[in-house]
């Protein structure tokens, strides 16, 4: 299992897919493990109710099929999919509507869905999704990139309620990818995720969902700065230590 | 998904070992040996792991352009499909030896003196020789940890002049530093094409730039730029200051693109994708819908504060 872990930190992140397949299918005796652990890109379906869509993950999956945030049917239908409680239900409703004006406010469209459901240990777990595709044929306003996509997995463990506090543990992945193309620099592809961890004890007093929405928010905030500078800080440095940038090749020139 | 329920189905030895050379050949520049210690123990199969590396490791090695040190202090050895003489037998042209490769444990076992068959005519040696001196110096000079080699690819014994021939430049830096968690190539190749009926030289290049990051993620890079470009055939000497001078022009007006990617990009993708919180600044942050009060339904949102209907106008009238 570690090296399975292992390797899907090395392999090329547009690959994610194939990697994690064959791993499948080399260890099917760890697939529940190597599902849960390995963030895949986010696949999209629409709710045969409303027509409104949502994401897919394993957290929405029974057997084949997956449980829309909007109607909780599964598509394809599936008779006796697990439901989460109704109280969670209620819950879940309610942050599905909140995140979508996060959403809508910090992404400026893409899609979201929230998923929850009990856990063994009398708590529950919440997961909070986004996609956007900023890509030039996406319905984004501003396509510049020839391919961009972001996707955001937040996943809390909500421990049970004790003297009016509760544990909270976020885990959170956001995988980017970008890409462009043009004639005078080819082709130029950052892609990858990164994954942090926050754990807080807070007091439930505003309820639930007020203490994941802001932990959401600042591990977000966070993680956009880690992204600035692992993706475009650190790639950066490495190409500019294998071949440093013309001033400083021509400070040396008349040396030689 | 499937796989979950489908029943265990051990696969054939032929299957591991297509799977084990997927994972090889996708590894990051500098890293094979770890993927090769990963993929041996996630197989569990040594014998379809061994056939894996045996064919994958010769191919990323040649793909990935590594260098070895020739043993008895003979200098370096670039593995490359232009230098290849046998599977194991690389020809490093300016020293006129022959490295003998290990591909799977990356070293150079031995070297012998290359043939008099193995090496071009006295014709052909002196462009190459020329060219190779020019390039060693642009690379002393732009790359910190660069390697370069020069090989006559095609028509390597031309006596003289009247027939067209060819000359390869490759031009490979490798950065590894696992304690840094991260690693990086720069990979160049020139095709330098002699036509001596039109007494031009054309010239095509590739450049290739990969990086890889992997603390607490995944994150890698991965560029690549063709270019092309002509002189006029002129002695070997000035052939060579003029190859080398288009190769430093077009290398670094690709490094300058890069750049350029790398001062668009962070502003272009973060708008494209989300909004940063810097047109807003902290405040950004109260209006929030998680914030007690507004938390409840999303009607709510327009009427909270003004302050959230400047900001409902600022995103509409972006």
């Amino acid at each position: 299992m570690e090296a399975a872990l292992g390797l899907m930190r090395r392999m090329p992140p547009k690959h994610t897919e194939t990697a994690l397949s064959a791993l499948l299918s080399l260890l099917p005796r760890h697939s529940s493990d190597l599902l849960s652990q390995v963030d895949q890109p986010l696949q999209v379906l629409c709710d045969i109710d409303g027509g409104k869509e949502f994401i897919l993950c394993e957290y929405n999956r029974d057997a084949d099929s997956y449980r829309s945030p909007w109607s909780s049917k599964y598509h394809p239908p599936l008779e006796d999919g697990t439901q989460p409680s109704p109280e969670l239900r209620k819950l879940e409703i309610e942050a599905n509507e909140i995140f979508a004006i996060y959403r809508d406010q910090y992404y400026e469209g893409g899609i979201s869905s929230v998923y929850m459901w009990e856990d063994d240990n009398e708590g529950f777990v919440a997961c909070f999704l986004i996609k956007k595709d900023g890509s030039k044929t996406a319905h984004g306003r501003r396509g510049y990139l020839e391919e961009g996509a972001w996707d955001a997995i937040h996943v809390i463990e909500v421990g049970p309620e004790e003297d009016g506090t509760a544990h909270y543990c976020l885990t959170s992945t956001v995988m980017l990818s970008l890409t462009t193309d043009d004639e005078s620099s080819g082709t130029f592809s950052l892609s990858g995720s990164i994954r942090r961890q926050m754990n807080m004890d807070l007091s439930v007093a505003e309820g639930h969902l007020c203490n994941m929405g802001r932990m959401i928010e600042e591990m977000e905030s966070k993680m956009r700065n880690s992204l600035d500078q692992v993706y475009f800080g650190k790639t950066k440095e490495m190409v500019c230590t294998l071949r440093p940038p013309a001033e400083i090749t021509q400070m040396r020139m008349p040396e030689s | 998904m499937a796989e979950e329920d489908a029943p265990e189905v051990e696969l054939s030895g032929e299957q591991k070992k297509e799977i084990a050379k997927w994972f090889l050949l996708h590894s990051p520049g500098g890293e094979i040996q770890y993927v090769a210690k990963d993929v041996r123990s996630v197989l569990d199969d040594d014998g379809a792991y061994g056939e894996a590396a045996s064919e994958a490791f010769p191919a990323y090695n040649k793909a990935q352009m590594i260098c070895l040190d020739m043993p008895r202090g003979m200098g370096e050895v670039l593995i490359t499909s232009f230098g290849e003489l046998e599977e194991n037998q690389f020809l490093d042209p300016r020293t006129a030896q022959v490295g003998i490769v290990d591909h799977v444990k990356q070293v150079c076992t031995d070297a012998r003196p290359a043939t008099d068959e193995e090496l071009p005519s006295p014709y052909i040696e002196e462009f190459r020789c020329a060219l190779d001196a020019e390039v060693l110096k642009y690379v002393g000079e732009a790359y910190p940890k660069g390697v370069c080699s020069v090989y006559s690819t095609k028509g390597k014994d031309v006596e003289g002049p009247g027939s067209d021939f060819e000359l390869a430049v490759v031009i490979q830096a490798a950065r590894n530093s696992p304690q840094n968690f991260c690693t990086g190539s720069w990979r160049s190749v020139w095709n330098i094409e002699f036509k001596d009926d039109i007494q031009i030289l054309e010239l095509r290049g590739k450049m290739q730039v990969g990086a890889h990051y992997f603390e607490e993620g995944n994150v890698q890079l991965d560029t690549k730029h063709e270019c092309k470009d002509s002189t006029i055939f002129q002695s070997p000497e000035d052939c060579a200051i003029s190859i080398a001078s288009i190769i430093r022009h077009h290398e670094t007006e690709y490094l300058g693109s890069l750049e350029a990617s790398y001062t668009n990009l962070p502003d272009n993708t973060f708008k494209v994708t989300i909004y940063f919180p810097r047109i807003y600044g902290e405040s950004f942050q109260l209006l929030a819908p998680f914030s007690p009060g507004i938390t409840r339904c999303s009607s709510v949102l327009q009427e909270i504060s003004p302050k959230n209907l400047e900001l409902k106008s600022e995103i509409t009238i972006r």
